[in-house]
């Protein structure tokens, strides 16, 4: 690599050739202020707050944007780079609603993080006098338009990560809007409600709608018997609530925090991932039988079900018809476990933790309530789990070990790694090859489906019949499968696609600071997570043996069909009015 | 609408067209002389770009309209030159000739009157352009024998 000497702060340093100021400055200890710069994403350079000096040149520059040249002379610390980000930071607070104290992203916001760096001491012409409506339209998100900075980073995220498009910057000067068009609200626009735009903000303009109220309510309420769910990818970062370090297992003391806050009975998603597969890989048996539709695409990520019933609903047949397993999870607790624990499922009140916005959504559609009863009731992202602990004042990482309660709570390693790309494609493998074959699999790891690239394709051979597979994780990579199904150009047998990048680890209720970098090490977690595990297959998880022996028979059988399996809604975009 | 639009996109090469050129083409072949919203949608298709996209550069741009507008558009211009060389007197006689205000659209749909900021002509100030022809060094009674023949030519 090309070296160039450079100047920063009077100190001449050696730097790779290439770089930006920023990049530069960092290198060797500094690091400069941005709010619209995110490390997954391009340079934007509008919010100026990464001013620096360069010796020649009059004006001050952006140091994300500017390269780097041999000889080149940066100040980022003379009085003229100090009184002018602090002005800009200024101008931006005087047209932010002062509401620090009760913002939802008060304690992890960057604006403000900024603002308490530079030492801001008084913000002048404060002016409050534009009150955009919030947008509450949604069972997902919240859009507070007053917060927005216009930093562009959630539009990016729409646009280029998951070509969804719907949140774009208009009008111009004062009038500067990051919005639908037209300023449309949420639910009438083609909005998948993953979320990403929500870690992708800088401020409080757009979160999580919060459930932790209906919650407490729940839990405060002595006629119901309220049982909680947690997804595969919260052990993995519901420990960065608590300062430890991404991809940290924590699954022992979650389960022993849950059970602090007061919940009933501690199971977990794991379970009814285990049964997702179950029904999802006899499902692709039968579709193979009975030269049924294929590929098949996997259907436990509800903000990829919304989009292809948007975008793509002509290619709905070749979507399982499986229920995720959150939902999986509600039709037992609400059948199932009523029984065998002799509790009537209207007083059973389904909690589910999730690293997911639009499992609100999918817990809130008029379909899944196939027991008479709505399958989850509330849905608590993985941030407001532990704004929950927070105010309960947990102390999170000094818990003892806890335990599952059974038989909800038992599951298996496939189960675990359906948080990683391509994890539910490896646990669906374990199992299809084991049935097909009767035959036991020497090596579980499916290395060809791990990883963050973002089309995976790969091969397995199933006793004698080579069976070709893809993945695909962000919904621009989704995209891309779909235009290839329909040139008629994609001669996969099996597709899992996962709506945010890395998979549900990087789903849009995770923990701020959700970078690509972070989702690798979750990842790794979770397969940690895998390896560990008493069991690692599906089928052989023995509660889901005896689910199937005393009450729902066989994979696909009647009472399946009627509890876990749904359907699925043309939602095109071209009828959205 | 798709049918008009899908037209001037392929004229301009498909999704390789200019969005700013195909926004203006497609405003010049509306009556009323704007961007509806079902234009934005076949824009939006006919480019494989998201409709938050073609409205963000259609909202940006003050020569293109989001909302319907007289058939016959008359700009006036509000900078110093023309003001300073008598705008406001014209802005005046113009505004009583077609009995609205600026901003606004005669009842007829025929005429839309905006203010804008300049037209690139302070050479012949005080000036105005209708649709696309700009008339400068102009008098109170200049300008509404302009729009008369507007009125009269649009009649026909």
């Amino acid at each position: 690599m090309a070296m160039v000497e450079i100047t920063i702060n009077k100190r001449t340093i050696s730097v790779p050739e290439n770089i930006t100021i920023m990049e530069a400055a960092k290198l060797n200890g500094i690091s400069l202020p941005s709010l619209c710069n995110h490390p997954d994403q391009k340079v934007k350079a509008n919010c100026r707050v990464c001013a620096v000096e360069v010796e020649g040149v009059k004006n001050l520059v952006a140091s994300c944007s500017t390269k780097i040249a041999e000889g080149m002379k940066i100040t980022t610390n003379s009085p003229r780079v100090r009184e002018t980000v602090r002005t800009i930071v200024e101008l931006i607070l005087a047209d932010h609603p002062q509401e620090c104290l009760t913002c939802i992203r008060s304690g992890e916001c960057e604006l403000r993080q900024l603002a308490f760096k530079l030492g801001m001491k008084e913000v002048q012409g404060v002016k409050n006098t534009k009150r955009l409506p919030l947008d509450f339209s949604t069972p997902s998100l919240v859009r507070d338009p007053n917060k927005c900075i216009k930093c562009g980073r959630c539009a990016e995220v729409c646009h280029h990560v998951q070509e969804v498009g719907i949140l774009y910057s208009h009008n111009r000067g004062l009038d500067i809007g990051v919005t639908p068009e037209y300023g449309k609200e949420l639910k009438d626009v083609a909005c998948v409600l993953c979320g990403q735009c929500v870690l992708a903000c800088p401020v409080g303009a757009i979160y999580e709608k919060d459930e932790t109220d209906k919650v407490w309510e729940a839990l405060g309420d002595p006629d119901k018997h309220v049982v909680v769910q947690v997804a595969p990818s919260v052990r993995v970062s519901i420990a960065e609530e608590f300062g430890r370090p991404s991809g940290s297992i924590a699954t022992s003391k979650l389960v022993s925090a849950l059970r602090l806050l007061g919940f009933d009975r501690v199971f977990d998603t794991d379970f009814a991932a285990d049964l997702t597969i179950m029904e999802e890989g006899h499902e692709l048996l039968q579709r193979l039988q009975t030269g049924g539709v294929l590929p098949m695409i996997t259907s436990c990520s509800p903000g990829w079900i919304k989009y292809i019933e948007h975008f793509y609903p002509e290619l709905l047949p070749h979507v399982s018809s499986c229920k995720s397993p959150q939902q999986m999870f509600g039709a037992m607790a609400k059948s199932y476990y009523a029984k065998i624990s002799g509790i009537d499922p209207k007083d059973i009140y389904v909690v589910s933790v999730m690293p997911c916005t639009a499992k609100k959504y999918e817990a809130a559609r008029p379909e899944m309530r196939d027991s008479g009863y709505r399958d989850v009731d509330a849905v608590l992202t993985t941030r407001e789990l532990g704004r929950m602990f927070k105010h309960e004042g947990i102390d999170f990482n000094s818990l003892e070990d806890g335990e599952f309660d059974l038989p909800l709570g038992i599951s298996t390693g496939a189960a675990a790694i359906f948080g990683a790309t391509g994890g539910v494609m490896e646990a669906a493998l374990r199992t299809v090859y084991e049935v097909v074959t009767g035959q036991t699999l020497e090596k579980l790891e499916f290395e060809g489906v791990r990883g963050m690239e973002g089309v995976k394709a790969s091969s397995v051979d199933l006793g004698g019949t080579e069976v070709k597979v893809a993945v695909a994780h962000g919904l621009a990579h989704a995209k891309q499968i779909m235009e290839a199904i329909a040139a008629g150009e994609a001669d996969y047998t099996f597709i899992e696609v996962m709506c945010c990048p890395g998979g549900c680890i990087g789903g849009g209720g995770q923990p701020y600071g959700t970078t690509n970098a972070v989702r690798e090490k979750r990842i790794q977690g979770l397969y940690e997570v895998d390896q560990k595990s008493e069991f690692r297959k599906s089928h052989e998880n023995p509660a889901i043996q005896k689910l199937y022996a005393d009450y729902l028979q066989a994979p696909l059988g009647p009472v399946s069909h009627k509890l876990l399996h749904t359907t699925y809604t043309n939602r095109c975009q071209h009828e959205l009015q | 609408m798709q049918a008009v639009v899908q037209e001037i996109v392929g004229q301009m090469g498909n999704e390789k067209a200019p969005l700013l050129q195909v926004l203006l083409a497609v405003q010049d072949a509306s009556p009323r002389n704007y961007v509806s919203e079902e234009a934005v949608r076949a824009i939006a298709r006919s480019m494989k770009v998201s409709r938050c996209r073609v409205y963000s550069t259609a909202s940006f741009y003050t020569e293109i309209s989001l909302k319907p507008r007289g058939r016959h558009l008359i700009r006036i211009c509000g900078n110093a030159p023309c003001e300073n060389a008598g705008r406001t007197a014209i802005m005046e006689a113009i505004q009583q000739e077609l009995g609205i205000e600026a901003g606004e659209t005669t009842a007829d749909g025929l005429i839309s009157l905006e203010k804008v900021s300049c037209l690139g002509s302070c050479y012949k100030s005080p000036a105005i352009k209708v649709d696309h022809q700009v008339y400068g060094n102009l008098t109170p009674e200049e300008a509404v024998a302009v729009i008369r023949s507007l009125r009269e030519g649009g009649e026909q």
